[in-house]
């Protein structure tokens, strides 16, 4: 188990470690120092309303990875959840706030709005792909900005609140029965004080339930195991009877239904929001598409990415008036997510590499021929 | 390199891309420019076809089409490039910096030098690495923009009229290029007549169009764009009349095969890389160039259009450039005085343009699609008649549309590269 552990976690800590330095280096050549940088970094995480702080950012960017990391499981490449999740958002807000309902019903009326506006948009792409042959990548691609432009569109025309001012482009805001509330208590609970107007959102435990979900979906069910095996060989799945354009359509309308919930989180547990407006953070889905590859397609993984991610933003932002520019954290970011996927796919060209090499030690050992010369054992690599 | 192949005998492109049957290009030109023009004359807005527009057009052609070509190269040497547009935003940034710092034509070169890095980390990360194309490409999407904006705040912030959103601006204007005798360009000072303008004043069906296309694209084009448009030339004769397009195309179409003739596919791919990454980070500058500085998210998703533009164009520089110009008309005319007209217009266009092609396959008696080509037709003839005030996003996804019509229309005849997105490695088959 524990070097399970260590060997899960080197290429994350090799990949940090790439960034650390690559960061360093641009701090270094625009003239900052990289140790005080770092040190400003840590003493601005390094408290209770941080932390809080940090989980609901990455709660919202949690939900992306996991709705496009689906996909990516039997190598199908949604790009396009950024859209799906602005309609999504948008109509579940518009709707959410239309209707009055009792709480108990308010909430997962709001859920199933978005989960089908957002997966009936990828299922688009899925149609497209199974009817027409059309590439996923292409389909989400366009898809995307169809979403993007047709939820300002829908905004700017039908969704938007006529009562609430001129100038802003925003829908209603939702009913209280719609809202989650805060976990504020929990945290006290445990002895954790708050600073007044820090909040943790009530949205946390839906995104934990999600990623059970998930988990229980893809390692415990027909389903995930037809889903792993299509990703990793269409052509054994498809002899060992899965249908791939069954499995298509069902797995890009589950990746576009968690999009939808991506805005969620805003839109029922975020006080500054409850409703859908030009303010609306928009370019979550593309985030997403990062913390799935860092995060290596499982939840805990997305989630340990998502929790870096949110943790670099909010370690940066203080930095400005100390002359260090904020933008290092994209930088951080930014190396850290490539140096990772570069760093994955040694390891796993190492381990398969050694996995041949092992099945081809054991069937000589078992004809009882001579090792061949190295040139031939190289090949893989 | 001394093995000797016919370029004829890699893939099954069997044909220059100059070699294409002319005749039927011209007819359908000339068809497609008869619907515009009817529908100039429906609708009663001289702009829809006027030198201004088209000129607009060409201008806002020009990014598009140059991530298109970067979209070519890598995908006909082996890369899927998904990563176009973070290659772009490096373009920006790189031109945004040396035009400022030395002027326009530099920014031309920095957008070309910030997009080749780009390119050439994409294919480190590709080529030697193995990783997964779309995972790579992204990845530099995502970093780009970062990149993009910790330059900014080093370079700009603090000096006059620059910001960590924008650049203080170019160090003058790149010039500008007039037809002489066609669109009254100046000969050694000599006002030379103006023969398209005139033509296009008149007003003539078809002929006023024709007029208005030549004239917006040989009046005032910026020496950017002409580089631009002279660049799709340059890149179809590279790819299919040089030994090192042959080359290129033979890492994307049969990896192994390029091996075992002494081609280095890795050598190859990171060429093809550079090409890319150098085109988009072009674009990049032409939209610099055009706004005079650089802007954050100047690039908004043309790095995606010019993808889309290649695939549309079905992996070729002809369809590409068409793509491009199409796509470059549908967001040129959202700049001009009038977008909701023009926008009303042009959706009269396509429903006749649509009408005509079904009853075309209709009578050629080939049925696959004319259902849907009718329903679309009948669909943008009822927003004609319906639309008060046609709405800009509506617009800003036009292209999306249209190119998703035509792959689920056409997508069995699109012919990628072969062997396209497979990392390849020594030794694989």
């Amino acid at each position: 188990m524990l070097e399970r552990i260590w060997r899960a976690s080197l290429a994350p800590l090799f990949a940090a470690a790439a960034a650390i330095i690559i960061s360093s280096v641009a701090l270094l050549i625009s003239g900052n120092d990289p140790l005080e940088a770092f040190r400003e970094m840590w003493k601005s995480i390094d408290s209770t309303q941080s932390v809080v702080i940090i989980i609901n950012t990455a709660v919202p960017l949690y939900i992306s990875g996991v709705a496009v990391a689906i996909g990516f499981k039997m190598n199908l490449f949604n790009i396009g959840s950024n859209g799906q999740y602005l309609l999504a958002a948008l109509v579940a807000g518009w709707a959410g706030a239309e209707v009055s309902l009792p709480p108990l019903l308010h909430v997962p009326f709001v859920f199933l709005v978005a989960i089908l506006v957002g997966g009936s948009w990828a299922l688009i792409a899925a149609i497209l792909n199974v009817t027409r042959n059309v590439n996923v990548v292409v389909s989400t691609i366009m898809l995307n900005y169809i979403g993007i432009g047709l939820s300002a569109f829908l905004l700017q025309e039908v969704f938007r609140d006529e009562e609430n001012g001129g100038l802003v482009a925003q829908t209603k805001v939702m009913p209280e029965s719609a809202r989650l509330p805060n976990l504020n208590a929990i945290v006290e609970f445990f002895g954790f004080d708050f600073a007044p107007g820090v909040e943790l959102y009530g949205f946390l435990p839906f995104a934990i339930a999600l990623g059970v979900a998930y988990y229980v979906l893809l390692n415990r069910s027909l389903f995930g195991y037809e889903l792993r095996l299509s990703g990793m060989s269409a052509d054994a799945a498809q002899s060992a009877g899965v249908n791939p354009k069954r499995m298509v359509l069902i797995t890009l309308f589950l990746s576009g239904a968690v999009a939808g919930m991506i805005g969620l989180p805003f839109l029922m547990a975020n006080p500054d929001f409850y409703k859908y407006g030009d303010a609306f953070p928009t370019l979550l889905g593309f985030t997403g598409l990062g913390l799935a590859l860092l995060g290596r397609n499982s939840p805990v993984g997305i989630a340990a990415a998502a929790f870096v991610w949110a943790t670099i933003e909010r370690a940066t932002q203080p930095l400005g008036p100390l002359g260090i520019p904020p933008e290092i954290g994209r930088i951080l970011q930014g190396s850290f997510l490539l140096s990772a996927v570069i760093a994955y796919e040694v390891v796993r060209r190492r381990n398969d590499a050694a996995a041949a090499a092992a099945a081809a030690e054991a069937t000589r050992a078992e004809r009882s021929e001579p090792p061949p010369s190295a040139t031939t054992v190289g090949a893989t690599s | 390199m001394s093995f000797t192949i016919d370029a004829t005998d890699v893939g099954t492109d069997r044909r220059s891309p100059f070699a294409d049957n002319r005749l039927r290009i011209v007819f359908l030109v000339t068809l497609g420019m008869a619907v515009m023009s009817t529908a100039r004359l429906i609708a009663d807005n001289d702009d829809l076809t006027s030198s201004g527009t088209f000129g607009v057009a060409l201008r806002t052609a020009a990014p598009i089409g140059l991530a298109g070509l970067a979209g070519l190269v890598a995908e006909r040497s082996g890369t899927i490039n998904i990563g176009i547009e973070g290659m772009m935003v490096m373009g920006t940034i790189f031109a945004g910096w040396w035009g400022w710092e030395f002027g326009p034509w530099m920014a031309l070169v920095g957008g070309i030098v910030g997009g080749m890095l780009g390119g050439l980390l994409m294919s480190l990360a590709t080529t030697t690495f193995g990783v997964n194309h779309i995972v790579a490409g992204v990845a530099i999407n995502l970093i780009a923009p970062g990149v993009a904006r910790f330059m900014a705040s080093e370079l700009f912030v603090g000096v006059q009229g620059g910001s960590v959103t924008s650049s203080p601006g170019n160090r003058g204007d790149i010039g500008e290029f007039t037809m002489p005798f066609l669109s009254g360009g100046d000969l050694f000072g000599w006002q030379t007549p103006d023969i398209l303008g005139w033509l296009e004043d008149t007003g003539w069906f078809l002929v006023a169009d024709f007029a208005g296309l030549g004239k917006g694209l040989t009046t005032s084009v910026t020496w950017d764009v002409v580089l631009a448009v002279s660049l799709f030339f340059g890149v179809a004769y590279l790819l299919w009349h040089t030994a090192l397009g042959l080359r290129l195309r033979f890492a994307g179409e049969r990896p192994s095969a390029a091996d075992s003739l002494g081609v280095s596919v890795h050598t190859m791919r990171y060429v093809g890389m550079a090409f890319s990454g150098g085109f988009a980070g072009m674009g990049g500058a032409v939209l610099v160039l055009f706004a005079n500085r650089y802007q954050e998210n100047q690039v908004a998703g043309r790095g995606f259009l010019g993808l889309a533009t290649m695939i549309f164009g079905n992996w070729m520089p002809a369809g590409t450039a068409a793509g491009a110009g199409i796509f470059g008309y549908a967001q040129g005319i959202t700049l001009r005085t009038n977008p909701g007209d023009l926008v009303r217009a042009l959706l009269l266009a396509a429903a006749i343009g649509l009408a005509v092609t079904a009853f075309w396959m209709g009578y050629r008696q080939s049925w696959r699609g004319v259902g849907w080509l009718l329903a679309f037709a009948i669909v943008a003839f009822w927003a004609y008649f319906s639309a008060e005030r046609p709405n800009n996003q509506l617009v800003f996804v036009t292209p999306y549309v249209v190119t998703l019509i035509a792959v689920s229309i056409g997508a069995q005849r699109l012919r990628p590269p072969a062997e396209e997105g497979i990392p390849w490695f020594k030794g694989m088959q």
